[in-house]
């Protein structure tokens, strides 16, 4: 089969090879063909989140997905490419940072299995930024906090353990719960099931709940319309 | 100035830099990817504790020293299980998503060797989401990450650790950090083995490499543990916790040939000689029902479809052992420290000696867990000494590598090393594997010495110094064959058959207990 790679210029190559993953592909590529190739990748399993690209301008892990003849496979938009395949993932998992996604101390608690099901989903991340390179957010403003920081916030707020919740949604207000357009392009990228739209959802009644308004509605005349009639 | 640095991003590098950091010491993680990226993220089946009543430290200890053939510590195995609990009640505190039981405790469920359900889990993504709650707390204290920075050597003088050597990766400079203090967390050597392990492309040993380079001691590096239920194709891992839970192994005739719940060794062996005699083994699930396995194993029914083209809960699993955990590496007392002043080492390029022979399934993340936390705090009192740091110029030290780096770009390439690289995995799979004897290793240890004399030919198609990854796989290779050839010739230093090393020529266990102990120079047994 055929595949077209975009480096510094489009690179169109031959493998051999029928019924593989792209990563055997890329693997296959840089080890009898080009050297130069340059991607990353880790575990071949879907949970280390090195191998991110996209396919067709469609996001993927290439570990995961099986090779076509006639498949473009290039790296992922919004990060800033390093060399070919290979982005610099580092201002996106600055965000996690940003938006201090982590337990605040709490004591050992009886969970009940359904109370660990809350979160389930969203502990399945693997920072793998395919949420992040899909965002239309994220494109145009870089301290947007994104898809997977506010995935975690949510999967910690959700943890009976954590005994900050308020310090957590009063810190996700700016650049965060409410910059969200929901288009769910998220939602359809990730590769282990997590709508962090729909987190970013849950986010924002927690933070209705917390006595914040929805900045649009705050501004209610100049803000959006929904198309009711106007007197 | 950096107070401790860490080398390894993975579990027990996370979890040693949260033991040792305080609001008044700088503690830097070194990654050679990103923090969240390691070989911690494919571990599935849990982490051993005795926490239930029916249950004790004494039993989860027995288990544990037994499996260890004889060459297990006392002192760390007392450590281990004595700490467990602690270490699972640390991980409950700052958020791990363990599954649960109907009392709303954490879930335990059985892997092999165990006297009881002792090994915590979540789903079977145990080492994921250790990892990530793990590097969560790190942000939140303020643990400095440097990130795509790949370790070369130590810098050392008079057998104390000053710092590392470090490239980066996206540069291809040469950066000399110096350190008070140096933790080699840098995983396991299993990827040797290339296309027949169970490990992320990452795991090529080079913290222990690197180790035995600056003169420290490393031990028992022949036990290289098989696990016995992986995808035949790609080498990926069915859980132990499948067979736990009641999975059948059948040969080529559907008949079951073995114990399922033995320790690793045994299954692995019993597989690999059925797979010569019989053509092929399965894993048989089915029976579990298609709601358990969705479950509790929903990762390697997405994989078996994926690799083998079938679903667990309907179609036999074709299986084969793969390579999948070191045991051996850098030699440390129970404080993890080594041969060198100031250089400790943690996780799986250390041996704690917990494990010995064979490790139990359930016992490697525990560990991370218990001694990552036992040398964060000697850390804490190591760097309150006396150093030479000041004073130490490390212009000569970067001069070396640099010289070592130029020559990698000036060597033109007659053979290339990826070719070697998977004829390296097969011949060790094949001759220094699951079933050893003197021949097949002495055509291991000349292919070896051919590729150690042949390495100078041995040179890069990228050019680049821009994110070379070309030059990052090829020092890896490097250091897989320093860590291959010290492996065979253990292999053939012991004479004798023990847990995972096992000579079909020597079948029987010495009754003296001995290490291998391996320095730059010389091996020998202890």
């Amino acid at each position: 089969m055929k595949i077209t790679i975009k480096r510094k210029s489009n690179y169109i190559v031959d493998v051999p090879l029928e019924n593989i993953t792209l990563l055997e592909a890329l693997n296959y590529i840089k080890t009898k063909k080009d050297p130069s190739l340059t991607f990353s990748s880790g575990c071949r399993s879907s949970v280390c989140g090195s191998c991110s690209l996209m396919v067709n301008d469609k996001p993927q892990l290439a570990c995961e997905y099986k090779v076509k003849d006639g498949d473009f496979i290039s790296p992922l938009t919004n990060l800033e490419v390093i060399k070919d395949l290979v982005v610099d993932h580092q201002k996106a998992q600055n965000r996690n940072k940003q938006a201090k996604a982590w337990i605040d101390q709490s004591g050992v608690l009886l969970i009940s299995s359904d109370e660990v099901k809350l979160s389930e989903v969203q502990s399945n991340c693997i920072l793998c930024s395919l949420c992040y390179s899909v965002c239309p957010v994220y494109a145009v403003n870089d301290d947007f906090l994104g898809p997977f920081a506010l995935t975690r916030i949510l999967k910690y707020t959700l943890d009976k353990r954590d005994n900050n919740t308020k310090d957590k949604i009063d810190h996700i207000q700016n650049n965060g719960v409410w910059d969200c357009t929901l288009c769910d392009a998220c939602t359809f990228a990730c590769p282990v099931g997590i709508s962090s739209k729909q987190d970013i959802e849950i986010l924002r009644m927690q933070s209705v709940k917390q006595g914040y308004v929805d900045p649009s509605f705050a501004n209610f005349g100049g803000g959006l319309d929904f198309g009711a009639p106007q007197f | 100035m950096i107070d401790i640095l860490i080398i390894g991003s993975g579990g027990a590098g996370l979890r040693t830099a949260l033991s040792a950091k305080t609001k008044d010491n700088k503690v830097v993680v070194l990654s050679k990817s990103y923090p969240t990226r390691s070989q911690t993220s494919m571990a599935q089946g849990g982490i051993n504790a005795a926490l239930s009543n029916k249950d004790s430290i004494q039993n989860h200890y027995d288990d544990t020293y037994k499996s260890a053939k004889g060459l297990g510590d006392k002192k760390s195995i007392d450590l281990l299980s004595k700490n467990a609990p602690a270490a699972l009640e640390y991980l409950d505190s700052i958020g791990m998503p363990f599954s649960r039981n109907k009392e709303g405790k954490i879930a335990q469920r059985q892997l092999g060797g165990a006297s009881y359900n002792r090994a915590c889990y979540a789903q079977d993504y145990t080492g994921l989401k250790l990892l990530h709650t793990l590097y969560d707390q790190a942000l939140k204290e303020d643990i400095e990450f440097i990130n795509e920075h790949y370790l070369l050597n130590l810098i050392h003088k008079d057998n104390v650790v000053l710092g590392a050597l470090v490239l980066d990766i996206r540069t291809s400079k040469i950066k000399a950090l110096k350190a008070k203090a140096v933790v080699l967390a840098t995983g396991g050597y299993a990827k040797i083995y290339h296309a027949h392990t169970s490990n992320s492309e990452g795991s090529t040993g080079d913290g222990i490499a690197v180790a035995l380079r600056s003169g420290v001691e490393i031990s028992d590096i022949e036990f290289l543990q098989f696990h016995p239920t992986a995808l035949k194709k790609s080498g990926l891992l069915i859980s132990e916790s499948a067979r736990g839970a009641g999975g059948y192994l059948l040969n080529a005739k559907k008949q079951r040939f073995t114990n399922e719940l033995a320790s690793r060794d045994l299954v692995s062996r019993a597989i690999y000689e059925e797979i010569e005699k019989t053509g092929e083994v399965f894993l048989d699930i089915r029976h579990l029902g298609e709601e358990f396995i969705q479950k509790e194993l929903p990762q390697e029914r997405k994989l078996a479809k994926l690799h083998e083209g079938i679903d667990p809960a309907f179609e036999l699993i074709p299986i084969k052992p793969v390579a999948h955990y070191s045991m051996g590496g850098i030699a440390v007392n129970s404080k993890g420290e080594t041969s060198m002043l100031g250089l400790y080492a943690v996780g799986e390029c250390a041996n704690t000696y917990v494990h010995g022979a064979n490790r139990l399934g359930g016992n490697s993340l525990l560990e991370l867990l218990v001694f990552g936390q036992i040398v964060g705090q000697e850390l804490k009192e190591y760097i309150k000494k006396e150093n030479k740091l000041e004073e130490t110029k490390t212009d000569q030290y970067i001069a070396k590598e640099q010289k070592m780096i130029d020559q990698c770009f000036s060597i033109s390439s007659k053979i290339s090393f990826y070719e070697k690289r998977d004829l390296l995995g097969s011949i060790m799979y094949e001759k220094m594997g699951i079933i050893r004897d003197e021949k097949n290793m002495f055509f291991a240890k000349s292919f070896i010495e051919e590729m150690s004399e042949k390495i100078l030919l041995m040179g890069l198609g990228d050019k680049s110094k821009q994110y070379n990854s070309n030059l990052i796989e090829l020092l890896e290779f490097r250091n897989s064959i320093d860590l291959a050839n010290i492996m065979v010739n253990s292999a053939l230093l012991r004479q004798e058959s023990r847990g995972a090393h096992y000579r079909s020529d020597k079948p029987t266990m010495a009754t003296k207990n001995q290490h291998t102990i391996i320095t730059k120079d010389k091996i020998w047994l202890k």
